[in-house]
Order: C-alpha cells, then structure tokens, then sequence
C-alpha cells in the first residue's frame, strides 16, 4: 500500500493509465496488465537481492577469492598469471553457484513463510505470471552475478576468452537458478531443496565421467549388473546437462577454443531452462494453498 | 507429489488442476532435453591425455580428509580411461611413466586396497611389449617391498609373468627370492615361498634348490601331511635329476 501511495504521488498518469488498460476489456490489456505485475514481481525479487544484501556477499566472497588467488601467484615459481587465473575462474565458478543456490531457496522459503505467496496469488494473478516474475527476477540475480565475477577476472584474462566465459557462467547459474526454484517449490524446506541441488549439480558436472567409467570393457559386458548400471547411466545422461562442458578455465588458459563449446551451452541452456521451469511450475499448480 | 505431504505438510491438487498448455510444455522440453542429449558425442577417452597428478600430501589436502574415496576414483577413472570403444590398441598409446605415476598415488593415499596393484599385475603388464610389461612388474615389486603381506600375491603373479611370458628366469628368480625373504606372515600359503625352489631346478641350480627346500622341511614350517610328502619327493627327484644330469621334468599337479 505504501509502495502504490508512493507511486501515486510520483506518477499519477502512469498508473491512469495502468488502471485504464486493466479495466479495458479484451485479451490484449488482460495480457499487458499481467505482464507489468510479472515484471513488478521480478523487479521486486531483485530489489530484494539488493536489500538482502546479497550483493555485498558477492562482492565480499570475490574479494576474498582474489586475495587467495594472489596467495596462489606468490607460491607459484612459473606460470603465476596462470596459476592465479586458474584458481580464481575455478573457485568463482563454484561460489557463484552456491551462493546463489542458497539465495533462491531462502527468499523462497521466506515466501511461502510469510505467506506473500498465497497473498499473491490471492490478487487477479495466475499461478505462471507469479512463477514467472520470481523466474525473471532470479535470472537478473544470476546474470548480475555472472557479470560481477567476468568483471572481477577483467584485468587478468584475455578479453574476448572471458566474455566466452562469462556468457557460459551466466548459462549456468540461470540453469542453477530454475533447479532451486524448482526445488523450493517441490520441497519448500531450504535443506532438502539445496541437498538436492548440490546432488544435482555435482551429477551434472560429472556425469560424463560416470559415463565413461560405466562403459569400461573390463567390466564383464555379458553380466546383467554390468548392462543395467550401463542403461541407468545412460537414462540419466539423457536428463542431465552435461555441466562438464560448461564455464571451463581452459578456456581462459587457452587450453580450449571456448567459442566452439559456446552453441551446445546455450542451446543446452534454453532447453533445460524451459524443461525446469515447466516442472516448477507443474508443481506449483499442483499445490494447494 | 508424495514427498511434499511429509516434507511441507500442505496438500496437492490433481493433476487435471495443472493447464494442459503447462503439461503438454513440459513434455515438449523434456523431449528437446533427450533429443539435444542424444545427439551429443558419447564421451570417449583418449589415452595421450592422461594428466599428471600431484604429490601425494596434495591429493591428500584435496581429498578433505577422506583419502582413501579419492584413490578408489583415481583408480576407477585410470581403469576407464583406456579401455572406451574405438580405441584399437588402448594400453599401447599409453604414458607408462604416468599410468605408474597415477596408481602409485592411488597407493599411497589407500595403502590397503589391492586395486591399483592387480591394475598393474592383471591389466596393464598384459601389453604385447615387453618394456611395458616390465616396468609394471618392477612397479609390482616396489610396492610389494613397502607391504609384503598384504601385496605378496601380486609379486607371485608377477613371478610367474616374468618366467612364462617374458621367459626371463633370473627376474622370476629375483621375485621368487623376495617373496621367499620378506613374505614370512602367517598368512602367506607355503607355495609362494617355494616358488624359488623350483625357479632354481628350473634354472639347474638344483644344490641351491636342494638347500632351500631342505631347509624349509628343517624349519618345521611345513605341516601338512600331504604336502611335506610331496616335498620329500620333490627333494629326492632332484637328487635323481642331478645324478642324471637333466632337469626334472615333473610340475606341480593340480
């Protein structure tokens, strides 16, 4: 109430106009009046990551994390740029993700907690315009971590291997971000939400190597253990992104042409994105309020 | 969903609540999600590729206190390393200086396990090439000498590799003789510390032969009925054969 007050004053022909286009009858404003409190909903999902100061957070980890890659130069004898690239692109990779795993399941459960969701979904809003704008709005969390941590490896790494490698970062914390929501919404406790998170993640980022362990010819191929464990491997693979392929250092190393990789990463990304964000919501029309 | 009434205590609606836009979706990407799955090259090892591995204090940080999980890792990702499909000669391609590298860590992290040593003994000493089936035996017999009653079986394995496959009977000897003078447990069974006794007949040293077998009926380690009988006559072929100036031609039965 004191947010509309406020906006009120400040713009009272805007929300005229609001009002007038909610009131119009026909598809079209009912659509455009759902998608402004879609966007109201992910614009108030980043302020919330702002004033939770997440962004702090951020910026205190990556801090830490330089200073730590600069103790890995001082103890390396060649290679430091190397050795400090090396560290820092690998150990922001894995804070980013969990940071902001525990982030999405938190302010989750604080919704469902303080019951904004059911007071939400009480207003002329359906369940996927709400599903939506908290989507959108961890998608800018994720892509405003991405941007952060590229922005934090932007005076060591060569530039156009770190845009490779941030566009790939952005990729997967977007995927990081529809699993946790997913989660929160199936599980709604933070802790089986984020257990299953790191499960998944940590499968995702190994799952090739499961893959190729289980097809090893010193297995016993004619054995039923061995095929079934084979067919299992294969199921999940089919189900899993193969995160091994995303966000990797050599690509900054110049170990590895990033861009190659690029297409399969957001491909992967759009479609696993979809898949997730369609199951969250599936769950969260199932749930009864 | 069942878990979420045990986990979260609130209901759920059927699914005919759900919009079957919603449904129909989901199938749809789960569908794209196979298919961009499926057509993805299925991971193939490349055996020139294996990297070098840290010290082992190293791996031993990394581990986070559980080492001996990280050493049954390494040893299973180097056993599947090589052995992908569309690999003609696998083992052959391969860095022996660092596959030994890869399984003396995996020792060193896990002294008990066994794996990296029948890896080495069973797996990679099987190569058609002798210089590599040679510095995997001396890798075996490395590490026996760190454990000789927990690794002794490796070594009479390799014994018998170097006598039958390399037809190198003074390094199946030189095995035989160390699993005879640093495999003494209790647990160690009497043929592994005869196996120099009958390398030497082989070889025609029938009086160091003799002084071995002799000495270990005098020592009273053997007693088995059965067995001491069969090593009397053992004892008394090869005085018979050394009279006739021909090695025994008789073999160990079954």
């Amino acid at each position: 109430v004191v947010v509309r007050a406020h906006r009120a004053a400040r713009h009272p022909d805007k929300l005229q106009r609001q009002a007038r286009a909610q009131s119009t009858p026909g598809k079209n404003a009912g659509l455009s009046a759902h998608m402004s409190k879609v966007l109201a909903i992910a614009r108030f999902t980043l302020l919330e990551a702002l004033r939770t100061r997440l962004l702090w957070l951020v910026l205190g980890l990556l801090v830490l994390l330089i200073v730590g890659s600069l103790f890995v130069r001082q103890l390396a004898i060649t290679d430091t740029a190397r050795m400090q690239l090396g560290f820092l692109a690998a150990s922001m990779r894995l804070g980013m993700v969990l940071i902001l795993c525990l982030h999405v399941a938190g302010s989750m459960a604080r919704e469902f907690n303080d019951k904004n969701v059911d007071l939400l979904l009480s207003l002329d809003l359906p369940r996927a315009g709400y599903f939506l704008g908290k989507l959108l709005g961890f998608v800018g969390v994720a892509l405003l971590m991405a941007l952060l941590a590229s922005a934090a490896l932007g005076t060591v790494a060569d530039p156009v291997a770190l845009v490779i490698w941030g566009t790939s970062l952005a990729c997967e914390l977007v995927i990081v971000a529809a699993i946790t929501l997913f989660c929160a919404i199936t599980f709604v406790q933070i802790m089986p939400a984020v257990t299953f998170v790191v499960a998944f993640y940590l499968l995702a980022r190994s799952i090739a190597a499961v893959r190729l362990m289980s097809g090893s010819q010193l297995l016993p191929a004619d054995e039923w253990s061995t095929r079934l464990t084979g067919w299992l491997v294969d199921g999940l693979a089919l189900l899993l992104p193969d995160l091994s392929r995303f966000t990797s250092s050599a690509w900054l190393l110049g170990g590895a042409d990033g861009g190659s990789a690029l297409a399969y990463v957001v491909a992967q990304t759009l479609i696993y994105g979809a898949l997730l964000s369609l199951a969250g919501l599936f769950d969260l029309y199932r749930r009864s309020l | 969903m069942r878990w979420r009434l045990r986990l979260s205590g609130t209901q759920t609606r059927p699914s005919r609540d759900v919009p079957r836009a919603v449904t129909w979706l989901l199938a749809l990407a789960l569908l794209l999600q196979v298919g961009i799955a499926a057509v993805q090259r299925t991971p193939a090892a490349r055996a020139q590729d294996l990297p070098a591995l840290p010290g082992p204090d190293i791996l031993r940080a990394l581990s986070l206190g559980e080492p001996i999980p990280l050493a049954q890792l390494l040893t299973l990702y180097l056993q599947a390393f090589d052995n992908q499909p569309g690999i003609s000669i696998p083992f052959m391609q391969l860095n022996y200086a660092r596959v030994e590298q890869w399984l003396a860590r995996a020792l060193e992290l896990d002294p008990a396990g066994q794996y990296p040593l029948l890896l080495a003994a069973q797996v990679y000493a099987q190569v058609p090439d002798t210089e590599r089936q040679r510095t995997m035996l001396d890798f075996v017999y490395r590490q026996f000498l760190q454990d000789p009653s927990g690794r002794w079986p490796w070594l009479a394995h390799a014994a018998i590799m170097a006598k039958h496959r390399l037809n190198d009977l003074p390094l199946a000897l030189r095995y035989a003789r160390a699993l005879r003078e640093h495999a003494t447990g209790a647990q160690v069974p009497g043929w592994a510390s005869q196996m120099e006794i009958f390398m030497r007949e082989d070889m025609g040293e029938y009086d160091a032969a003799k002084v071995l077998l002799g000495g270990l009926l005098h020592s009273g380690a053997v007693t088995d009925p059965h067995e001491k009988r069969f090593l009397i006559e053992r004892l008394q072929q090869m005085e018979d054969a050394e009279k006739s100036s021909s090695p025994s031609k008789k073999r160990l039965g079954p």
